[in-house]
Order: C-alpha cells, then sequence, then structure tokens
C-alpha cells in the first residue's frame, strides 16, 4: 500500500498536464458551457481589447505635435501597418486599413497576453484562428470577384506558363487558394499553443527535480524569450498574408 | 487527491482542448463580439485621431520649411538690395567726384582765359601808348625841327618867312 501510495505519487510528481492552460472554462460557476457562457475566452479576448485601446487610443490622448512615448508607440503601429499595406497592395488596399489593423491588434495582444503566467491565450484555438482566417477567406474572394467580376478567375490561370500546363497549374492554383484558410489558421493557433506547451512542460520538470530545476528554468527562460518573438512574429505573418490575400483580390493578373 | 485525479482524467479525456468542439460556439461568439468592438474602436476613435495627428504634424514640419525658405529668400532678396545701394553710392560717388573735378578745370580754365585775356588786354593797350609815345615824340621832333629850321632860316635870311613852306620841307628831309 505504501510503495503504491510512493509509486503513485512519483507518478504525480511527472504528472505534467501542458494541455490543462487551454481548457475553456466558465468564469463564474462550474456549469455547462453555453454559446453566451462568459469564459476565460471572454475575460482574455476583453483584455486584449482593452490593452489595444489603451496604446491606441489612451496612448494618443495628448495629440501633441511632438508625440511623448506611449504616443510614439500608437504611431508607430499605425505606420507599421499602413506602410504594410501601402508597400504591397498600393494605395487602394488602404480602404482596409481599419480591418486590417483591427486583425494585428487583436492577435498581437491576445498573442502578449497569452504570455503572462496563468493567462489563457486565446489566439492557440483553432475556433479562433479559424474564424480569423476564414472571414479573410471569404472577404477577400468576396472583394476579387466584386472589384473584377469573373476576371477574378485569372488569378487562377497562369497566362505565363506553357498552354500545355495552364489547366494543370489551374488545378494547384485552386487548391493552394482553398488551402489558404487552413494554413493560415493552423500557422498562428500551432505556433501558439506548442510554444505555451513546451514551457509548460519545461515547468513540470522544474517541479520534479528538485535543485536540478535550475536546468529547465533557464529553458523556460530562453523559451519564453523565442516565444515573446513568436507573439509579434505571428501577427505579423497573419497581417502580411492577409494583405497579400487581399493584394491578390485587387490585382488577381500575375 | 482522487478528485484531483479524477480532474485530470476528465481533462486528459478532453486531450486537446483545442478540438473540444463543445467550446466552438462559446469561442466563436466571444471573438466575434471582441473583433466587433474592436473594431469600432480601431475605425471611429484610434485611427482617425493618430492619422490627424500625423498629418498636422506633417503639414506643421512642410510650413516651417516653407516659411524657412521664404526667411531665406527674403534675406537674399536684402542682401541684393544691398549690393544694388551700394553700387549706387559708389556710381553716384564717382560722379560727384567728376563733377568736381570738372567744374574746379573749368573754374581754373576760366580764371587762366580771363589771365590771358587782361594780359593780352594790357599789352595792347602797352602797345598802343607806345605808339602814341613815338607818335608824340615824333611830332615833338617835327617842330622842334621845324622851329629850328624857322629860327636857323630867319638867322641866315631874315627876308624869307614862308613858314608854310619851311614846314613842309622839314616833313620831306624827315620823312626822307
Amino acid at each position: 500500500m505504501s510503495t503504491e501510495s510512493t509509486t503513485e505519487e512519483a507518478a504525480s510528481a511527472f504528472n505534467i498536464h501542458p494541455m490543462d492552460q487551454f481548457v475553456v472554462h466558465p468564469l463564474f460557476g462550474d456549469g455547462p458551457i453555453q454559446w453566451y457562457t462568459p469564459t476565460n475566452v471572454t475575460l482574455w479576448m476583453a483584455l486584449a481589447v482593452l490593452a489595444a485601446f489603451v496604446v491606441l487610443v489612451v496612448g494618443s490622448r495628448g495629440r501633441a505635435m511632438v508625440p511623448s512615448r506611449s504616443q510614439s508607440v500608437a504611431e508607430m503601429t499605425y505606420g507599421f501597418v499602413r506602410k504594410m499595406i501601402e508597400d504591397i497592395t498600393g494605395k487602394e488596399g488602404l480602404a482596409y486599413f481599419p480591418h486590417i489593423m483591427t486583425a494585428f491588434l487583436f492577435i498581437l495582444f491576445a498573442n502578449l497576453l497569452g504570455l503572462l503566467p496563468y493567462s489563457f491565450s486565446t489566439t492557440s484555438h483553432v475556433a479562433v484562428t479559424g474564424v480569423l482566417a476564414l472571414t479573410v477567406f471569404l472577404t477577400v474572394t468576396v472583394i476579387g470577384f466584386v472589384k473584377n467580376g469573373p476576371s477574378f478567375i485569372k488569378l487562377f490561370w497562369v497566362s505565363s506558363a506553357p498552354l500545355a500546363l495552364r489547366p494543370v497549374l489551374f488545378l494547384i492554383e485552386l487548391i493552394s487558394y482553398f488551402v489558404r484558410p487552413v494554413s493560415h489558421s493552423i500557422r498562428l493557433g500551432g505556433n501558439l499553443m506548442a510554444g505555451h506547451a513546451v514551457v509548460k512542460v519545461f515547468a513540470g520538470f522544474a517541479g520534479a527535480l528538485g535543485i536540478g530545476a535550475v536546468i529547465p528554468i533557464t529553458a523556460i527562460v530562453a523559451v519564453y524569450g523565442l516565444e515573446l518573438l513568436v507573439a509579434f512574429i505571428q501577427a505579423y505573418v497573419f497581417t502580411i498574408l492577409t494583405v497579400v490575400y487581399l493584394n491578390d483580390a485587387l490585382h488577381p493578373s500575375h | 487527491m482522487a478528485t484531483q485525479d479524477a480532474a485530470h482524467a476528465a481533462e486528459a479525456s478532453v486531450g486537446m482542448p483545442q478540438i473540444d468542439f463543445s467550446t466552438y460556439p462559446n469561442q466563436i461568439f466571444w471573438l466575434v463580439v471582441s473583433i466587433i468592438v474592436l473594431y469600432f474602436i480601431v475605425a471611429k476613435v484610434a485611427l482617425p485621431r493618430i492619422g490627424s495627428v500625423i498629418e498636422d504634424r506633417h503639414n506643421a514640419v512642410a510650413n516651417d520649411i516653407e516659411q524657412a525658405a521664404e526667411f531665406k529668400r527674403k534675406a537674399e532678396e536684402a542682401e541684393a538690395a544691398y549690393n544694388a545701394a551700394l553700387a549706387e553710392a559708389r556710381a553716384q560717388a564717382m560722379q560727384i567726384a567728376g563733377e568736381a573735378k570738372a567744374e574746379i578745370k573749368a573754374d581754373v580754365d576760366a580764371a587762366i582765359a580771363k589771365a590771358d585775356a587782361e594780359i593780352a588786354a594790357k599789352a595792347a593797350e602797352s602797345s598802343v601808348r607806345i605808339e602814341e609815345i613815338r607818335a608824340s615824340a615824333l611830332k615833338s621832333i617835327e617842330e622842334v625841327a621845324g622851329v629850328a629850321a624857322t629860327d636857323i632860316v630867319a638867322a641866315i635870311m631874315p627876308s624869307a618867312t614862308d613858314d608854310k613852306a619851311l614846314k613842309a620841307a622839314v616833313a620831306a628831309r624827315l620823312k626822307g
């Protein structure tokens, strides 16, 4: 009995649950999760919106000719996304500046807030990134057909290729077009989930190793730095791909 | 411990919470709400405000540059005006100097001319006087010669008293 309990103890010491952090649970009580239930998803999405509000709106409240630090951050974010759109799509893409800015800010702050201990990363869920990617996909497709009419199909018809290859390329281009939302969403969600799970796994080792915990803790620090980078890069990648897809819709000819 | 294990077991049965489809409606609903709220914050408040601040700054900088160019242009104009005034003053000074020189020269010339004229007049007057003196001297000589001849003739031939013939004879002699 005592040996059994020690083995159970040892087992539970290494009983690491790296995926627990991703569990959606109600904020109040313990009932079933309805679509309207306020959950940790609600909380951390609201905090992401609040953080974006603080950085952009509160940060720029001075409207100073010579910007304060917080205003500089707001202006840099503005200029960064605006320049990205202008560089890729030209002036036409600027009509979608607020939409792209919203996506960038939401993903960026959700990623960054997810790095806080005991927090919940909403962008590590495929449900969230999938909806974002599908919205981008559908919007861009609609814009493509509205702006170009049926000639939007030319996007898939590689006129620079030899004539015999064009039907094959058409099929490949078509498939790759429909795979876009999948890669777009899994890239973001997968990166976030994997990074956070790795940190949790190392943390589990640290709990079990006693003095040897120095090694996993060092690893956590390193991975955490990397995750900070990933939080920015994945927000950037998601946004720039959105802009590239938008550019395809605005200028479909290869 | 047992309840904790049970909870773990329950979560373990979930496996990846990412593919627990029962939470999808909840996540999607709150995502849509958050995105709409954030969109209105971004589109209605943040972007117009930051955009206008950046544009104001851009305009202010452009204005300042324009103003600086204006000032530079004015400075250049002032320099040109100064140079023109300087050149004009120099030209005027030279003209005044030239005029003064010409005036002085004219004065000197006039004085010289006047002096020459005076000298010439004096010389002419003198020569007239000399002529007069010479003439009067000649006349005196003639008179003296006449008187002397008359006296001589009277002394030699008291009968001969034709003064007129005598004078003519003396004059003819003197001329010869």
